[in-house]
């Protein structure tokens, strides 16, 4: 009986521990990603123009609305596919702020040359 | 034999603007001490004439310019060897029926040049939305290799993908075509996308055209023609020079210069400005090539 509460009190200390571990943990975690969910049709980016914050991770999630796009960003050298029927996922880390154009690289019709559009990165 | 060559005025620079490149003469002196030097030669090349195109803004006279090319071209001084197309033959269309019809609207006017031999490249107008059916139907083969008086040509197909990319296939192809090459032999590469990242912003490279471009490096002879960025533009990779042609339907921005490559608008006070074609002259004892630039309509 002796034992028993003795295990209970060393317990219950390694659950406080773990608790105030785990909010440690979140003070010091990188700041929640930036998730921009894009669809792509023939022959635009919807949205087109987007506002990231630099130093935080991004995470794009592309959906395709009819054929095989693609995204490329040679700026930050990220791009994919964009294959109908899934979401097309890319995560970087926008580093540096500006203006920096993104673009279907993968020819989609007469229009493939407009699908563009651009990342406006803020301090 | 004469070639004409020194009858023309061409304009020789050393790395920008107009023309030419040379690389060394070692391997040729055998050649030409054995008497098996052969004869310097001129081809045409014309790119982008994107038949089908019909955007006054940008061409007031889309249904002439070609015809106006096509002209100039039969009256060069000296009849060039060959003419090369270096793709886009027609502009871009959904409807494979439309897209065949634009294509054999494009090879009746062009059947007018006096050129005995007339050789094409599909452009990603012409291929990327059925991987070069309907380019292999009126045309044949999209990417191969032909010689020419001592010059090794090798036509890259870099469009058929419509990720822009040449594919491990014909990479491989390549490869095996240039190991039977001398490491001094002169080769010509025609392709219709830059090899190089020229703008990748606006989609102006090939995904994989560093691997063709690490294939072609050992030979020290090689020289890259290509279209598609309606402009001409010069570029060195190591010792491999890039000559871009100027298009037949709409120029381009320079890279980089526009927020978009939209086509430059049509100037009525310089019609056909920053349309044209170029003659390619051999000089095979010193291993260069002279290009000279001619507007649509030559004088």
């Amino acid at each position: 009986m002796k034992n028993s509460r003795h295990d209970l009190r060393i317990l219950g200390a390694v659950i406080v521990l773990c608790f105030l571990g785990s909010i440690a943990v979140v003070a010091l975690a990188e700041p929640a990603d930036q998730v921009v969910k894009i669809t792509a049709k023939m022959f635009e980016y919807s949205p087109n123009e987007i506002k990231l914050k630099k130093g935080v991770p991004a995470v794009l999630e592309f959906t395709s609305l009819d054929r095989l796009h693609g995204f490329s960003c040679p700026d930050f050298g990220i791009r994919t596919d964009i294959v109908p029927g899934k979401v097309n996922t890319v995560r970087f880390l926008p580093d540096k702020a500006g203006t920096f154009p993104f673009h279907c690289d993968i020819f989609c019709g007469e229009g493939h040359e407009d699908m563009s559009g651009k990342f406006i990165v803020e301090e | 034999m004469k070639s004409g060559i020194d009858r023309r005025e061409f304009l020789k620079l050393a790395g920008v603007g107009g023309v030419v490149f040379a690389s060394g003469l070692s391997g040729f002196a055998h050649a030409a001490e054995n008497k098996t030097v052969p004869e310097d030669f001129f081809f045409v090349q014309m790119s982008d004439t994107h038949w089908g195109f019909k955007d006054e803004k940008a061409n007031a006279d889309w249904s002439g310019t070609l015809k106006k090319a096509v002209a100039s071209v039969n009256g060069l001084e000296t009849p060039p060897d060959f003419i090369m197309f270096t793709g886009d033959l027609s502009h871009t269309t959904e409807d494979p029926k439309e897209r065949r019809k634009r294509l054999g609207e494009f090879r009746g006017i062009i059947s007018e040049l006096k050129a005995k031999t007339i050789r094409f490249m599909p452009g990603e107008h012409d291929a990327s939305l059925d991987n070069g059916e309907a380019f292999k139907e009126l045309f044949g083969a999209t990417h191969y290799t032909f010689d020419h008086k001592g010059v090794h040509f090798i036509v890259l197909d870099n469009v058929s993908d419509p990720s822009a990319s040449i594919g491990e296939s014909q990479l491989q192809w390549l490869g095996d075509d240039l190991k039977t090459r001398d490491k001094d032999a002169m080769i010509v590469v025609l392709t219709h996308r830059p090899l190089f990242d020229l703008y990748p912003q606006w989609d102006w490279a090939t995904r994989d055209g560093a691997k063709a471009v690490e294939l072609l490096m050992p030979y020290r002879h090689v020289t890259v023609f290509y279209g598609h960025i309606h402009q001409e533009h010069h570029h060195m990779t190591a010792h491999i020079p890039h000559h871009a042609a100027k298009g037949l339907m709409f120029p381009l921005p320079a890279p980089g210069s526009a927020p978009k490559r939209t086509p430059v608008p049509w100037d009525p006070a310089q019609p056909y400005k920053g349309l044209g074609f170029r003659e390619v002259g051999t000089r095979i004892e010193k291993r260069e090539y002279r290009i000279a630039e001619f507007p649509v309509t030559k004088g």
